[in-house]
């Protein structure tokens, strides 16, 4: 038995930031002091706070140890494991007050989190079963195989409120209540997770896999027991080797088990669970097209309905959960269909996992109740904006949601709040932004993800994106028209009612929503021939201001395209023809004296 | 595995040892001072037979934590245990079969194990 827990993050964020080097100098740390039968090292998932990575909590002191680096670990080792004295100066600085060292749970980036989907991930080692079972882990399982029928299950999860967790809301009880009656005689029903993350920004569902693998098993077990299936599929994207790799681990582990495979408890009951990879193509996050490419041709949509529910994976009733909304499961089983509904608004139950990216000061994983406001989201949970810069818009929903402007800084967020101000839920990437974005550069930035992933099928999306998309071009370059504007706007329309899949339905949202908010920027593009945030290049011209230049010739050195003149002691010219407008000379330049117009 | 009695039986076996990492301000915290002056008087194993022992018995809403010089090095090992309400009773020189005695009737019964306390070694 160990006297103290060392747990290292082993995510995508603090793995790339280096946690490995550090759990391999730790260990060996750990034996040269000859601690190895006191502490245990644990490498666990995504602590949420990505943007102070490497991150180790040491129990059971509770001490929040960020930006940890390969040569701090022989003093924690030394200092704190061996003597008991906490090295205050590699501490998470908010957990540092006056009065000693504050817990974790009071920290503003942790006080308002309420963690159901996440409980697991940055708490246990995901690869080992036996601790995910230590923290309840294949009770509801048990519960459901031995204490419930079927009915009782989706009726659980009906009263819950719980609702798809990938972007559309639908209610997750009733998808499985139809899979279970639609087709009375089915032969065959499949369970199949989605776990295609593909939103710019979005990394929800990648955390849970990485952090608590089990209970994505475990859910999809019951969703079988419940609809009466005994094959699952979990479609995972091959970008997230880390996830599954675990997911592999978890699903030899729980076969060892008997907690997949056949007569689950003794109760009859048999499934299993195989991973498939998706290559890489966004449209695989469609429903029919992740089946289709299940089925091993290419990733397509089709037509709806017939729905899956009735007609899914090799033509027989599945049902295609997102791995978040599994995530809910276990914990609605064992703590009641009360319990959660407790929990959010009125129509949206429950918590919701968000992954903050942009210009935020706290980037990372953040699970908070359905209600909770988009303010208290960035500026208490995120901490706000680098630099003190004004906060100007909220993307919600990737590639298929719209922006939030500052006038809705306080709507409470869930799924039918945000589609009354024109954007969705979506699955969970919140990239917030700041007033040196364009917003007309974040449209096309989004369709340009739109137009490449396209899967070309139908034409509304295929060629529709692709004209919107240099209708966009145009207007950041100076050469649009408000007729542009008109004719944009309306193709918009045409495309989201035109096209086969979510995909191009979703589509025109980035480019109506930042028109419908932010309508001032693209006529200050189009007659003023201006970008106001400073962003579209070909609008923007780079002076010297000769009263400030000292004539130092940093800017000169630095400029990768030589495009500015001058002698020393001089003021400097740039030259337009030669300058690039990448922006280098303004970093560079000590007093202030270069600007952008 | 085929019944719930042996998951059960995982998950208790686990759950003494995953509970280690969660922080519950309401516990009983058991502080051994860590310092030199404790490693050299033998703090270690007395340290790792209280965790052992916590862990074993599956307590809940108690905490073994080290901390460093108590300041009294003549009376090291120092385990000093307080209570939720905020109670704090001394243990001096305890060695590890003193452990548990200490957790069976104190932190378990609420009974103060006076023998081992600094004021008996004061009087002694």
């Amino acid at each position: 038995m160990f006297r103290s827990h060392v747990l290292v993050c082993g995510g995508t964020g603090c793995t790339s930031s280096g946690s490995a080097k550090i759990i391999e100098k730790l260990q060996s740390e750990i034996d040269s002091n000859g601690l190895h039968d006191e502490v245990q090292v644990v490498k666990t998932g995504c602590f949420g706070l990505c943007a102070l990575g490497p991150i180790m909590i040491i129990y059971p002191e509770g001490s929040f140890y960020s930006m940890v680096k390969e040569e701090d670990i022989p003093e924690i080792v030394s200092e704190h494991l061996l003597k008991g004295r906490i090295v205050t100066r590699l501490l998470y600085q908010e957990t540092v007050s006056e009065n000693g060292v504050k817990s974790l749970n009071e920290t503003n980036f942790y006080k308002k989190q309420h963690r159901v989907a996440l409980r697991n991930c940055g708490v246990i080692n995901p690869e080992n079963i036996d601790e995910y079972i230590g923290t309840d882990g294949y009770q509801a399982l048990g519960k459901v195989l031995t204490e419930m029928t079927p009915d009782q299950v989706i009726q659980t999860i009906l009263d819950s409120g719980l609702r798809g967790r990938g972007g559309g809301g639908f209610p997750t009880g009733m998808k499985w209540k139809l899979a279970r009656t639609i087709v009375p005689d089915a032969d065959q029903k499949y369970v199949c997770c989605n776990a295609d993350e593909g939103d710019p920004g979005a990394f929800m569902d990648r955390s849970v896999l990485e952090g608590d693998p089990h209970v994505v098993l475990e859910a999809m077990a019951i969703a079988g027991y419940a609809i009466g299936a005994n094959q699952g599929y979990i479609y995972v994207r091959a970008e997230y080797p880390i996830a599954v790799k675990r997911l592999e681990i978890a699903i030899n582990q729980a076969r060892e088990y008997g907690l997949l495979g056949k007569n689950i408890f003794d109760s009859g009951f048999d499934f299993d669970i195989d991973l498939r990879l998706g290559a890489g193509a966004f449209v695989c996050g469609e429903e029919t097209a992740l089946m289709t490419s299940i089925e091993g041709n290419r990733g397509e949509p089709r037509p709806r309905p017939p729905f899956p529910a009735e007609k899914g994976l090799y033509g027989k009733p599945t049902i295609l959960n997102n791995v978040e909304t599994y995530a809910n499961i276990p914990r609605i089983i064992l703590q009641g269909a009360d319990w959660f509904a407790s929990m959010g608004t009125e129509k949206s139950k429950g918590t919701k996992v968000f992954a903050l990216g942009g210009k935020i000061n706290n980037t990372g994983l953040v699970e908070v109740p359905m209600g909770t406001t988009l303010r208290e989201v960035v500026e208490e949970i995120g901490g706000g904006i680098p630099g003190g810069k004004k906060f100007k818009a909220a993307q919600t929903g990737g590639p298929s949601g719209g922006c939030i402007p500052a006038e809705h800084f306080d709507v409470e967020i869930d799924y039918d709040n945000l589609i009354a101000i024109g954007s969705m839920m979506g699955s969970g990437g919140l990239i917030v932004m700041d007033e040196d974005n364009c917003m007309v550069d974040i449209a096309k930035f989004f369709l340009e993800f739109t137009v490449d992933e396209s899967c070309g099928k139908c034409t509304p999306c295929r060629v529709g994106t692709k004209r919107l998309l240099e209708i966009l071009d145009k207007i950041t370059k100076g050469q649009g028209t408000m007729e542009d504007i008109d004719k944009m706007e309306e193709l918009c329309y045409y495309i989201k009612a035109n096209s086969l899949c979510g995909l191009g339905q979703t589509a025109p949202n980035p480019v109506l929503s930042t028109l419908k908010f932010f309508r001032d920027e693209y006529i200050a593009h189009v007659v003023d021939k201006k970008c106001p945030a400073g962003v579209c290049k070909d609008l923007l011209s780079f002076e010297i201001d000769a009263e400030k230049c000292k004539g130092c010739t940093a800017c000169a050195r630095v400029c990768p395209g030589n495009a500015i003149e001058g002698t020393v002691k001089n003021p400097h010219v740039i030259n337009k023809d030669k300058c690039l407008k990448c922006g280098a000379c303004i970093e560079k330049c000590k007093f202030g004296a270069i600007y952008k117009k | 595995m085929k019944s719930l009695e042996e998951l059960k039986a995982i998950r208790d076996k686990m759950k003494g040892q995953v509970d280690i990492r969660e922080e519950d301000s309401n516990a009983t915290r058991v502080v051994v001072g860590m310092a030199t002056c404790g490693i050299a008087a033998g703090a270690r194993p007395v340290l790792t037979a209280f965790s052992n022992a916590v862990q074993e018995r599956d307590l809940q809403n108690v905490s073994v934590v080290q901390t460093g010089c108590i300041g009294l090095c003549q009376y090291e090992p120092i385990v000093e245990v307080f209570k939720a309400d905020g109670e704090k009773t001394t243990y001096v020189k305890v060695k590890p079969e003193m452990v548990d005695e200490i957790i069976d009737q104190h932190i378990i019964k609420g009974n103060v194990v006076t023998k081992y306390t600094i004021d008996a070694a004061k009087l002694g």
